[in-house]
């Protein structure tokens, strides 16, 4: 017994964008987060009772606290139960959970850190930590809502997409990557599903390493109930069939591990 | 105060065990909760063979509760024998372990398997709803309820708890046709069939079109079933749906439940058994009883 369920304070809220929100908190949860890893907070409204897996934005300086970059689902859900919450207010979290980006596989490399919608939050603390040759961050909007844009210009090269082309690129990250003629040896990328099939393929045929982190419905969030499992070509030593955990195993996979 | 309770022959260090398929076999809830504090642990439904479940996505959150249909997912028996029983040994714990087949001869092979392994007592899983063969195919027609019973009887060493589902007419009926056909106590209730439609993309929220209904939104109506059915039997009757709390768990006793399972409150909370342990212990300080069979179907 060496984990619980804590009360995160919050430290600071602020809305950055339509639906998308910045939370600071102070937790435990930040003592060993690694970027690519993800928390789980949970209602205060008991007619919901499963967890909401937040991926993990920033770490704070001292591993005291986190930030984490969330989009509001709707009316009436937990997020937006979250979006109301202000500083020293307090939210039940279980974290880190999952197993985050291996940066190591970077150094000396020209990578690609690929973030696509409410799959870019991940992508600024995986370039906060990343030692690499030539650091190509690719982050795709919907339109001149570019959050966090600013923290990623200071991290590495930035290269935006925008599917009404109002900043930078008119299309996804892949239009990004071609229109600007990029090159890598290692890719990393967090995004919708669509997204996550392109890179994939892009990856594959150039024989490029990659890493996709996934995301699909969970229950427990932490490896209990197999909600949460993606297809894989090899079957996999915990399940003993063609699928991994998600919320265990995952939510990064090598990109040839896995059937999306 | 004693919170032991026997389990057709078995005994628990207290009457709380966790519903099978919310807990794994106990590995991922071991950083949360000191298994050495549950009765018992029930495991994830384990097949003769290993299944892959149904495609995603397989849950959704309902209003106060989920559904699921995560179609039984399993590695099989010899990995779970390998890995999982030693896992659990370690603590000291009453082991359950939940099975689930297509057709008698998969129940029977499973049973037959465990009948040499170290394990307490066998939960068998006529009641998922979200899978097309088995399961649910034998816990909705009494006589084939009973007729399965008999056949895992004549492999089980270990006592055989028949797991019901609430998807059906009479539970009564169904505890009895189990009762007749040899089981050693009875567990309910697995998940209420139900359905839940994504209104924008206009189609079903979960891959298997329904799912099982599970969480506190179901309780009162476990509690009614755990009535009717321990009225019905004279075997033990092991209560679960909706528990959330030692409320819920007290409320299944006092309805005639022998013991009680916790399900979906372990991914709202994977330490919330130890809470229920120790509200049970509260009460039975408050109200005077000495030991939970005190308790169970006080209310008549």
């Amino acid at each position: 017994m060496s984990r619980r369920k804590e009360d995160a304070v919050i430290l600071s809220q602020e809305k950055i964008a339509e639906g998308i929100y910045s939370m600071w908190l102070k937790t435990d949860a930040a003592r060993g987060a690694a970027p690519g890893q993800f928390i789980s907070m949970y209602s205060r409204d008991g007619s919901r009772l499963l967890p909401r897996p937040i991926s993990i934005c920033e770490v704070g300086k001292g591993k005291t606290s986190l930030r984490v970059v969330y989009r509001v689902t709707g009316e009436n859900t937990g997020t937006e139960e979250f979006s109301r919450m202000e500083a020293g207010d307090m939210v039940p979290v279980i974290g880190p959970l999952g197993n985050g980006f291996p940066l190591e596989r970077a150094e000396g490399k020209r990578a690609f850190l690929v973030g696509g919608g409410i799959g870019v939050p991940p992508i600024l603390e995986l370039a906060k930590q990343m030692n690499c040759e030539k650091k190509q961050i690719i982050v795709g909007y919907r339109n001149e809502e570019t959050f966090l844009k600013d923290e990623f210009g200071r991290n590495g090269e930035l290269y935006i997409s925008t599917e009404d082309g109002s900043v930078g690129t008119k299309g996804n990250v892949m239009d990004a990557i071609r229109e600007n003629g990029l090159a890598a040896d290692v890719i990393y990328a967090c995004g919708p599903t669509p997204m996550l099939r392109a890179v994939k393929a892009y990856a594959e045929e150039k024989g490029i390493e990659c890493y996709l982190s996934l995301e699909e419905r969970m229950a427990c969030g932490i490896g209990a109930c197999l909600a949460c499992v993606c297809r894989t070509k090899e079957k996999d030593h915990h399940t003993n069939v063609k699928n991994r955990r998600i919320c265990k195993e995952g939510p990064v996979f090598l990109s040839t591990e896995v059937e999306i | 105060m004693n919170m032991k309770v026997n389990i057709a022959g078995i005994e628990w260090k207290n009457p709380v065990t966790v519903a099978s398929g919310t807990f794994g076999s106990g590995a991922e809830f071991e950083e949360f909760v000191d298994l050495n504090r549950l009765g018992a642990v029930t495991t994830k439904g384990v097949a003769n063979v290993p299944w892959e479940g149904n495609p995603t996505p397989r849950v959704a959150e309902t209003y106060g509760g989920m559904m699921n249909a995560v179609g039984l997912q399993n590695p099989g028996i010899d990995v779970f024998c390998e890995r999982d029983i030693p896992f659990l040994r370690r603590y000291d714990t009453r082991i359950i372990v939940n099975v689930c087949g297509r057709s008698a001869e998969d129940y029977c092979e499973v049973v037959e398997r465990l009948a040499d392994e170290d394990v307490d007592m066998l939960e068998i899983n006529i009641s998922c709803p979200n899978v097309k063969e088995g399961g649910i195919a034998f816990g909705q027609n009494p006589k084939a309820a009973e007729e399965i019973t008999k056949a895992v009887k004549k492999y089980a060493r270990q006592p055989v708890i028949m797991k019901l589902s609430p998807n059906v007419t009479s539970i009564a009926e169904m505890a009895k046709a189990v009762e007749a056909g040899g089981a050693d106590a009875v567990s309910l209730i697995n998940t209420i069939t139900g359905m839940k439609i994504d209104i924008r993309r206009k189609t079903f929220v979960l891959a298997n079109r329904t799912g099982g209904v599970s969480g506190p939104a179901i309780h009162p109506i476990a509690v009614r079933m755990v009535y009717e059915a321990a009225h019905a039997v004279k075997v033990p009757v092991i209560g679960m749906g909706g528990i959330a709390k030692a409320e819920d768990a007290i409320e299944m006793l006092l309805a005639g439940a022998s013991a009680v399972s916790v399900g979906t409150a372990n991914f709202h909370d994977p330490a919330v058994t130890m809470e229920i342990v120790d509200g049970i212990g509260a009460y039975m300080k408050e109200q005077g009883f000495g030991t939970v069979s005190e308790m169970v179907g006080i209310i008549g």
